[in-house]
């Protein structure tokens, strides 16, 4: 094989999935279309926006379906980099974009025409109501990372083909509902919105546990994870280093998260009318221009 | 914000025992009170390939029905850890007695350029006659790296052409039909390895 040909290759999916590709596909469809729409009839779509959220879904693709879907169940810390993009940037830098505008523009008149039973409806939005839930979401976020990393069941995930997809699957789906929830902008939340001073207080919160669990990982000096020497590593490195590496990535990266998560919420607060108290802000209007007041 | 929490504190509740069940219960998986092994009872695909073997046959799984199979990974040139390991089931394997006959050991080569037919035979026949070496072509061993999710890695070769060869260390053990039941580990010793498969030959 020529060299190009095997560069290629690490870029092919190594278990193709036709739900990701789809799904993806029609993502990308939806979003394209929005903007086309959305610049004819006059809008502003700015470059960086489309750019940070194709940055987001192309990474979580890459994560599932190149070479990283190979190496991550045969390298602890290729795995924890997957996770890291799953379950933080990647759905980080889609719902910072706020494509929400776009991919409503996006989607064809004969699907806004669909309607589904009540029940169903009501039924996902249930569901939806108790996922998004404060005391839920936070839970779920830092649970679902627990979860997974548990010895045992780390061990089933990596060597079951269809629980090693669940587990990359429940990441992403995770990572976007918990991310929304915390970044996106409270008038386009809906009934889902929750406060601002609230979303700092989770933020702050679930930071520790990924620092702990974090730090265990990294500083336990026997292997946690056998199944990486049973099943072969993609190359030969040491356990142990490779669990620190591991842990390290549970560790720092995980903490940066919410730290930018706090920015983009303190950010929210600064730019949103309705956010801070109307009469603070009028005091503070008044105080600048005390002669347009009189 | 407080009469949200009020108003889905039941669902909240709800979901986070859910939870808790749910872990408990996964938890337990990869555990059977009956073996001493690592149970991988629905974990890990039923037995399936299509290779060349020692005698440069073709040979399917279908072959080994109604057999115990025991599918190890590994090369002949590997210095330590395989000669560890098939010296292991070897004996677990004289353990168990003449019931050993219904016991297949398949050695599948992860070095197929190295390991010609002719190398396989006569490096297998040093450990038993229910040894048996098998040769995949690149494509299979492929789909046997993704079948079973066990990794090989080349090393970059020395001056005289010598490589060595990364690879998944666990043996995994079929029932008679096929079926993927156990999984032995380099920490296993040949006594508990006999153990089970006494015990698996029982109920099958």
């Amino acid at each position: 094989m020529s060299p190009l040909v095997t560069d290629l290759r690490y870029l092919l999916p190594w278990q193709f999935s036709p739900t990701i590709f789809i799904l993806t596909a029609a993502t990308v469809a939806l979003y394209v279309r929005g903007v086309v729409i959305l610049r004819r009839s006059g809008g502003r779509v700015g470059f960086w926006r489309v750019f940070v959220f194709f940055l987001g879904l192309g990474l979580n693709y890459a994560a599932l379906q190149t070479y990283v879907d190979y190496l991550s169940a045969h390298m602890f810390w290729i795995h924890r980099f997957q996770h890291l993009v799953l379950h933080h940037i990647g759905p980080v830098l889609m719902v910072l974009s706020g494509p929400d505008r776009i991919l409503r523009a996006g989607v064809p008149p004969g699907l806004r025409q669909v309607r589904v039973a009540p029940w169903i409806g009501r039924s996902i939005q249930i569901l939806f109501r108790v996922v998004q839930h404060p005391i839920v979401a936070p839970i779920l976020f830092v649970g679902i990372i627990f979860f997974w990393l548990t010895p045992s069941i780390h061990f089933t995930a990596m060597i079951d083909t269809r629980r090693f997809i669940l587990m990359n699957w429940s990441m992403l789906a995770d990572g976007l509902l918990f991310w929304w929830l915390m970044l996106a902008p409270r008038q386009v939340q809906g009934h889902a919105a929750i406060g601002y001073g609230t979303r700092l207080v989770i933020l702050s919160i679930v930071a520790i546990p990924q620092l702990l669990l974090g730090a265990y990982i990294t500083l336990h000096t026997t292997s946690l994870y056998p199944i990486y020497a049973v099943c072969g590593r993609a190359w030969a490195v040491s356990p142990l280093y490779d669990q620190q590496i591991g842990g390290l990535l549970t560790w720092i990266p995980a903490a940066m998260m919410s730290l930018v998560g706090i920015l983009v919420v303190l950010h929210h607060i600064l730019h949103d009318p309705e956010a801070t108290d109307v009469r603070s802000r009028r005091s503070l209007a008044a105080a600048a221009h005390p002669a347009g007041s009189a | 914000m407080s009469r949200r929490l009020q108003k889905w504190a039941p669902a909240a509740l709800l979901l986070t025992t859910a939870l808790v069940l749910t872990g408990t219960l996964a938890g337990c998986v990869g555990s059977d009170p009956h073996y001493i092994l690592t149970s991988i009872s629905g974990l890990v695909s039923p037995l399936d390939f299509s290779m060349t073997d020692e005698d440069g046959q073709p040979v399917t799984a279908a072959d080994y029905r109604h057999q115990l199979v025991l599918l190890y990974f590994g090369y002949t040139e590997c210095p330590d850890e395989c000669p560890t390991t098939l010296t292991m089931l070897a004996n677990a394997l004289h353990t168990l007695g003449p019931a050993a006959s219904q016991v297949r050991v398949l050695f599948v080569t992860v070095d197929p350029n190295r390991d010609t037919t002719g190398v396989l035979k006569r490096y297998v026949s040093n450990f038993g006659p229910q040894f048996v070496g098998l040769r995949p072509d690149q494509d299979e061993l492929t789909a046997l790296s993704k079948r079973y999710r066990i990794s090989y890695h080349y090393e970059k070769p020395d001056k005289d052409g010598n490589y060595e060869v990364d690879h998944s260390s666990a043996v995994f053990i079929f029932d008679g039909r096929g079926r993927a039941r156990l999984l032995a580990l380099s920490d296993n010793t040949s006594q508990q390895v006999a153990s089970d498969l006494h015990r698996l030959l029982a109920t099958s």
